[in-house]
């Protein structure tokens, strides 16, 4: 109480004090500040900076080369990153990698493995790796609930693409991290897998684990993810809820049924017109700026027989190219 | 340091080359019991370099630690390309490891397959000629420091190169003509004045050199320079290994 303003200690209290926030926040499972790296002329990260806190379901969408894997490598510190910080659990990737590795699990894009061991022996290793002892209990669990007990022991060359990628999947979570980052985890697996997949990923986020998931199936993001960034050119191009990705600005479509061949559509609403087809129109409507009765009239007006009208909200897909689309245009 | 994370890989990589022990331990046995059979056959009783010594059993040590080193050499540098170019690195580069504990473990995992190798030669050669050993100590120590350095040798090399035929050109132009030209067949005294005194900068020298006196009691050099050149080389290469893969050198991308 009685430590003036100015003194040394004060100083060094408010250092710590934004150090703290800046670097330690306790709610963020992940932080980035300021993130850039170059590859000759292709800047792959440009000045990123993102949180992901803590319990998320967090979705990184971006066309391929956009960055992603890149991001993911620099967090998991399988590359140097030109300027910025990067941070796990707190815990700086760079000068604090023991306790930032221990928090995390990356589950690679590659399906990668050791030719030379059993399903099980991979998994022992790598709980080793982490210094994680006498882990068989949960190593059981994992095989268990990744229907992996009957290969326990076979070679990992003798497995299917998919079961070497629920492999991948149990060697990330084998030292139980806090943060589990799925790059495209179901590439190439089949659907039946992918949901018991799912269905295990959304178990371990229910317990309070942070999932970082990229993946090219926009409707798996849209399903799961509470917050997605989406980036592009090396750049965050949006880092919004779900619900406010979707409800961007644009947002629907208008579709509409006449009783007869629709031959011609108002002038004013031609260069929105998305589809038409006999007796269906469909268009563009900008949810904040237009009022669908006042479309309806209008078309009326131009001698519709309007029949049917329904108003289809964008998919994440949808979101996705206009927005990718707008940057590539830029 | 963590210990047991350092345990496990030394444990995997031992693992690594004990399941595939045709390729790792049978067949340098029979290669180098091969040069034993031939170059003893051919040369015994027309070379006697060490007073009281034939020339097969001069032969033993020298092919003896031939194997070691080329073993602890291949065991290194061939477990790292190999997961590089299976991308299985990753496993190895996500957990928390230190330079230190990934060095230590693979050069490890080195020096046993290097003692394993040269411990069967020995084994199937006590059968063609009988090898004194003088002071099993200086055996042992040598034998360890060689495979230590070609160890740390191969990490080198594993980190280095990105392909395959990279491996075998630092093998066939750098690591095979240093171990033939090291004394392995012959006593580099024996050899013109340019030529031994050249053989004194091959390290590979010393290596087979000090662990020949602890066979016979004698050598070509001083045993406490070849262990000081080899204790000199094993320092300077942990120096070196230990800074590259601190840095990630063609692990992580920089």
């Amino acid at each position: 109480m009685g430590e003036p303003d100015g003194s040394p200690n004060f100083f060094l209290l408010t250092f710590c004090k934004r150090a703290c926030i800046l670097t330690h926040s306790p709610e963020n499972a992940i932080s980035l500040r300021g993130v850039s790296k170059r590859y000759d002329s292709l800047q792959a990260l440009n000045n990123v900076s993102l949180d992901i806190k803590q319990g998320e379901f967090f979705g990184l969408l971006g066309p391929n080369g956009a960055g992603k894997s890149t991001l993911i490598s620099a967090l998991a510190g399988l590359l140097r990153v030109d300027n910025g910080e990067l941070s796990v659990m707190g815990a700086n990737v760079q000068t604090d990698y023991r306790r930032a590795r221990q928090n995390l699990g990356v589950v690679p894009q590659e399906i990668v493995m050791d030719p030379f061991f059993s399903v099980r022996e991979t998994l022992q290793f790598q709980s080793g790796y982490y210094g994680v002892r006498n882990n068989d209990e949960w190593i059981d669990e994992l095989l268990e609930q990744l229907n992996l007990a009957d290969k326990a022991d076979t070679n990992m060359r003798k497995l299917s693409g998919g079961m070497k990628r629920r492999v991948l999947i149990a060697q990330a979570l084998v030292h139980k991290p806090k943060v589990l980052v799925l790059d495209e985890p179901t590439a190439g697996v089949d659907v039946e897998l992918r949901q018991s997949m799912w269905r295990f990923v959304r178990r371990l986020h229910r317990e309070g684990h942070t999932i970082v998931l990229t993946t090219h199936y926009l409707e798996e993001a849209e399903e799961l993810c509470d917050r997605i960034a989406i980036i592009n050119k090396g750049e965050v191009i949006a880092l919004e809820t779900k619900e406010d990705l979707l409800a961007r600005g644009l947002g629907s479509k208008l579709l509409v049924r006449a009783t007869h061949t629709i031959e011609t559509v108002p002038k004013e609403y031609q260069d929105r017109v998305t589809r038409l087809e006999g007796n269906e129109l469909e268009m563009i409507i900008h949810r904040d700026s237009d009022s669908v009765m006042e479309i309806l009239d209008r078309l009326r007006a131009a001698s519709m027989k309007i029949d049917f009208v329904s108003v289809l909200s964008d998919s994440l897909e949808d979101v996705f190219v206009r927005l990718t689309g707008e940057q590539e245009g830029q | 340091m963590n210990w047991f994370a350092c345990y496990t890989l030394f444990k995997k990589e031992i693992a690594r080359w004990v399941k595939v022990w045709l390729q790792t331990v049978l067949a340098p046995v029979v290669t180098a019991l091969l040069y034993l059979f031939v170059f003893g056959h051919v040369l015994e009783g027309r070379v006697e370099i060490f007073p009281g010594v034939s020339y097969t059993q001069f032969l033993v040590p020298g092919l003896l630690m031939m194997t070691v080193i080329q073993n602890a050499f291949a065991n290194t540098s061939s477990s790292l390309i190999q997961s590089k170019v299976m991308g299985s690195i990753v496993f190895i580069l996500l957990p928390p490891f230190s330079a230190l504990e990934m060095f230590l473990a693979y050069v490890g995992a080195a020096v046993a397959r290097g003692l394993a190798v040269g411990f069967g030669v020995f084994l199937l050669a006590v059968f063609y000629a009988h090898v004194p050993i003088d002071n099993f100590f200086i055996v042992l120590t040598f034998a360890v420091l060689g495979s230590y350095t070609m160890g740390a040798m191969g990490l080198i090399a594993g980190m280095w190169a990105e392909k395959f035929d990279q491996i075998a050109a630092f093998q066939s132009f750098l690591i095979v003509p240093l171990t033939f030209l090291s004394g392995v067949f012959y006593s580099i005294k024996s050899l013109p004045p340019f030529w031994y005194e050249m053989s004194k900068w091959n390290p590979f020298f010393y290596m087979i050199d000090g662990f020949r006196y602890g066979f016979f009691g004698q050598s070509d050099q001083p045993v406490l320079v070849s262990f000081a050149a080899m204790l000199a080389a094993a320092s300077v290469l942990t120096l070196v290994c230990v800074m590259m893969l601190k840095r990630g050198y063609k692990l992580r991308d920089a």
